[in-house]
């Protein structure tokens, strides 16, 4: 078993909402987090398997890449995570929450039994892992 | 599973030097550590929790209120300070393995009190070439 990891950043507006409280509610619970902000995402994303004989790789590097583009980059980068997804109408998009909303889309997208786990930083102090 | 974590630093000096032993002794064990006027370390901290995400906040715990944890049960006692004049330091050369185990059983029960919270892990970076983790494995 080999574990491969790659890499992507991308940046994304967002403000802490939680759908079902009022403006206040929210203010009072996330404080400036509230406001309509910004991070440059780091993504790290690990898949595992046995390298294919003929090829020597766990997975082609080109196919994850796309998959990577097509789920996350053009979901989220240079968006604003409220408005422009459907995600987050109700829950806040939060580092948690979006490393389980990236989680899923990873886990769909992969072949099946090859996601290891993913590391969604927001900035360099903040991290999220997210496992099997 | 879903594990938070967040980094740290803070400055500190130490002596590593067991003073129940003769300078001698420490030389030959901790070599330039031992100099007894002290040196010093940016150490950095990642301290990772677990714990479920509370579905009204989307976390599982505020990073404010992880930072004021981190800033009342660490940064006050250690930033700035000479370790071995610490009292968790009392009977501990303060080595950072030994460092690492105080982080960790300062912060755990502070964390427990904020409802399901649970401390993980600490790593402890004292210089880009060494660092040291207590808590459960990867």
């Amino acid at each position: 078993m080999v574990r491969v990891t790659r890499a992507i950043e991308f940046s994304a507006s967002l403000r802490y909402q939680n759908g079902r409280l009022t403006d206040a509610e929210n203010a009072e619970l996330f404080g400036l987090a509230a406001h309509q902000h910004g991070h440059n995402y780091r993504l790290e994303v690990t898949v595992k398997g046995d390298p294919d004989p003929r090829t020597g790789m766990v997975m082609n590097l080109v196919d994850l890449k796309a998959i990577l583009e097509r789920e996350v980059m053009s979901r989220f980068d240079h968006k604003d995570l409220n408005r422009d997804t459907d995600f987050f109408k109700e829950a806040p998009p939060t580092p948690e929450n979006l490393a389980s909303v990236i989680h899923e889309v990873l886990v769909a997208a992969l072949p099946d039994g090859m996601f290891d786990r993913l590391r969604l930083f927001q900035d360099a102090d903040l991290y999220v892992d997210v496992v099997g | 599973m879903l594990e938070v974590t967040r980094r740290y630093k803070l400055p500190a000096a130490h002596v590593l030097a067991n003073p129940r032993l003769s300078d001698a002794e420490n030389t030959e064990i901790f070599g330039k550590c031992s100099n007894e006027n002290g040196h010093g370390h940016n150490y950095e901290f990642e301290v990772t929790i677990a714990g479920p995400v509370d579905s009204k906040t989307g976390q599982i715990l505020s990073s404010d209120r992880l930072d004021e944890i981190f800033g009342e049960s660490i940064a006050e006692r250690y930033s700035h300070r000479l370790l071995n004049e610490c009292e968790a330091f009392d009977a501990l050369v303060p080595t950072t393995e030994n460092f690492a185990q105080i982080v960790y059983q300062d912060l755990a029960p502070a964390l427990a009190r904020e409802g399901s919270v649970r401390l993980v892990r600490v790593r402890l970076t004292e210089t880009p070439r060494n660092f040291f983790e207590y808590g459960d494995p990867r």
